[in-house]
């Protein structure tokens, strides 16, 4: 579903960012982008949801590739994919339902649609008896549930997390990675990046290790890709043969 | 549409302060630009009032066959620059005489004006150059004694048509940028204090036509009401000129019309430009 093919990402003044990463995340698995600072966590995620475009290499997600996507076919995949961040992003002048509504409103949702969907998701966050508190009235912990519900609310195929829990307390950290374990139970893949070794160390998920724009450890890599029935373009005539350099994407 | 609407209204209920500062900073340029909008106006038309005064004069000699000069008259109401032609008999210049410099009304004697035929010229014809070509084409007449245009005062009156023209021209472009600049920061603001909101419609895959709009409707309402204000206070402070100072013209309704529109525009320009520059990455 996500794959990366000898990707690079330079930023103009900023040096190397990512240096000829090659990765897959399957449908439904749980990954996560461990590694210091700096190391190209958020970059990675940053190209998976096209806020960024690789300097060279090839990035495909749902069947999507970074090299022949056109801009206006950007919107369409960012509907199938969820984010949240370490800073939630909410809307401070709205609800924790009008923040997760706005989500389905601007992309046309029905009205007669959002309010189910809406009360829906709040409720899988554990959110619901507070749907009508604007974000200031809520701890950390509830503001980054509300933000995964919002990610939620399109019923995404991977839900990208970055630091999600870096601005938590332990215990809200818990509930918070608890919560995605459970969202990952439902077959939504997760890709969370954090440098929370404790909490990567304590639990037998795949784990994608970055340093210095390098990856340098993938405990998933010995398995083969799965057939991927979100990805036909993996296996088909016009996928990239193994080893052959795409051509980089012009900036 | 109706959810651009709502977004763009919330904006305004959000944020009214800001919003008001918006409203009156595109007010006062507008202001300052419809100020000399109104005095360019009245420049204008003190000057057309003092050009229709133009006029070309041809004196006619003494004893010339009244027929000949109305043949003439004839001929020259027919030129293409002519607007009006008038025979003045050497009575009627002895009366017009003795009305206007009443006091020196014994110096003129009966027979000391000569007859004279005036000539006013059509809009568009009273440059120094077309008004020496009618008064050459007078030289074909035997009996014209004497032709007069005042051409120093003609051209004089059109150097100062020509300065004003251009004084007004650059600087309603001036004034027309500044506004625009200004109008453009201003609702560059707005859009950079929405930010996040733009950030997060992205984020959710909202296309870059549906993040514009809700913008692009803020920056024509505030350019709307900006005009609004505008063309109320030029109103105010033509009142208040025409009270204290000088009587003068204000503008045309469709003048208005066309200023609070043309704000309306520049706040949709500036909005446009402003948010896609946000959505330009990627």
């Amino acid at each position: 579903m996500i794959r990366f093919t000898h990707v690079s990402k330079h930023y103009p003044r900023g040096g190397p960012a990512l240096d000829d990463i090659s990765f897959h995340v399957n449908r439904g698995e749980f990954v996560f982008l461990t590694g210091p600072s700096g190391a190209g966590k958020s970059t990675i995620l940053k190209l998976v949801y096209v806020e960024e475009r690789p300097s060279a290499g090839e990035v495909r997600v749902a069947g999507l590739s970074s090299v022949t996507m056109r801009p206006a076919e950007v919107p369409a995949l960012r509907r199938r994919l969820g984010v949240v961040f370490q800073d939630f992003r909410l809307l401070e002048d709205r609800t924790a339902e009008q923040n997760v509504a706005f989500a389905l409103e601007v992309i046309g949702t029905p009205a007669a649609q959002i309010g189910p969907k809406v009360a829906r998701v709040l409720t899988q966050v554990g959110l619901a008896a507070k749907a009508t508190a604007l974000p200031h009235e809520l701890s950390g912990g509830e503001q980054q549930r509300v933000a995964i519900a919002r990610a939620l609310v399109n019923d995404p195929l991977v839900l990208l997390a970055d630091e999600p829990t870096g601005n938590l307390d332990d215990r809200a950290t818990r509930g918070i990675f608890q919560l995605l374990r459970d969202i990952n139970a439902t077959g939504t893949a997760v890709m969370m990046a954090t440098h929370d070794l404790a909490l990567v160390k304590s639990l037998d998920y795949r784990t994608l290790e970055m340093n210095r724009g390098r990856l340098v450890f993938d405990s998933g890599a010995e398995f083969p890709a799965a057939a991927d029935e979100f990805d036909p373009a993996v296996t088909g005539p016009d996928a990239p043969a193994a080893g052959a350099d795409p051509a980089p994407e012009a900036p | 549409m109706n959810l651009a609407l709502r977004e763009a209204l919330r904006a305004f209920r959000r944020a009214p302060m800001l919003s008001a500062l918006s409203v009156t900073t595109i007010a006062f340029s507008l202001f300052a630009f419809g100020l000399f909008g109104l005095v360019a106006l009245n420049l204008r038309n003190a000057l057309a009032e003092v050009e229709e005064r133009v006029e070309v004069r041809a004196f006619v000699a003494e004893g010339t066959n009244p027929e000949a000069t109305a043949a003439a008259v004839g001929d020259i109401a027919a030129f293409p620059e002519v607007a009006s032609v008038t025979l003045v008999s050497e009575v009627q210049a002895l009366d017009r005489a003795r009305r206007e410099l009443g006091e020196f009304e014994d110096v003129f004697e009966a027979g000391i004006l000569p007859a004279s035929i005036e000539v006013r010229l059509k809009e568009g014809f009273r440059d120094p150059e077309s008004v020496r070509a009618v008064a050459r084409r007078f030289e074909v007449y035997d009996f014209v004694d004497d032709i007069r245009f005042g051409e120093e005062w003609v051209e004089k009156l059109y150097k100062l048509r020509t300065i004003a023209t251009a004084a007004g021209i650059s600087l309603g472009i001036t004034f027309a940028l500044v506004a625009i600049i200004i109008i453009g920061s201003t609702i560059r603001m707005a859009v950079l204090a929405r930010s996040r909101e733009i950030h997060i419609m992205r984020l959710v895959g909202a296309t870059n036509g549906f993040i514009r709009a809700p913008f692009l409707i803020e920056g024509f309402l505030k350019g709307l009401l900006g005009g609004v204000l505008a063309l109320l206070l030029t109103w105010l402070t033509y009142q208040f000129v025409g009270q204290y100072v000088v009587q003068a013209t204000y503008f045309g309704a469709g003048m208005a019309v066309l200023g609070v529109l043309g704000g309306a525009c520049i706040g949709l320009l500036g909005s446009a430009i402003s948010v896609g520059r946000h959505l330009r990455r990627v």
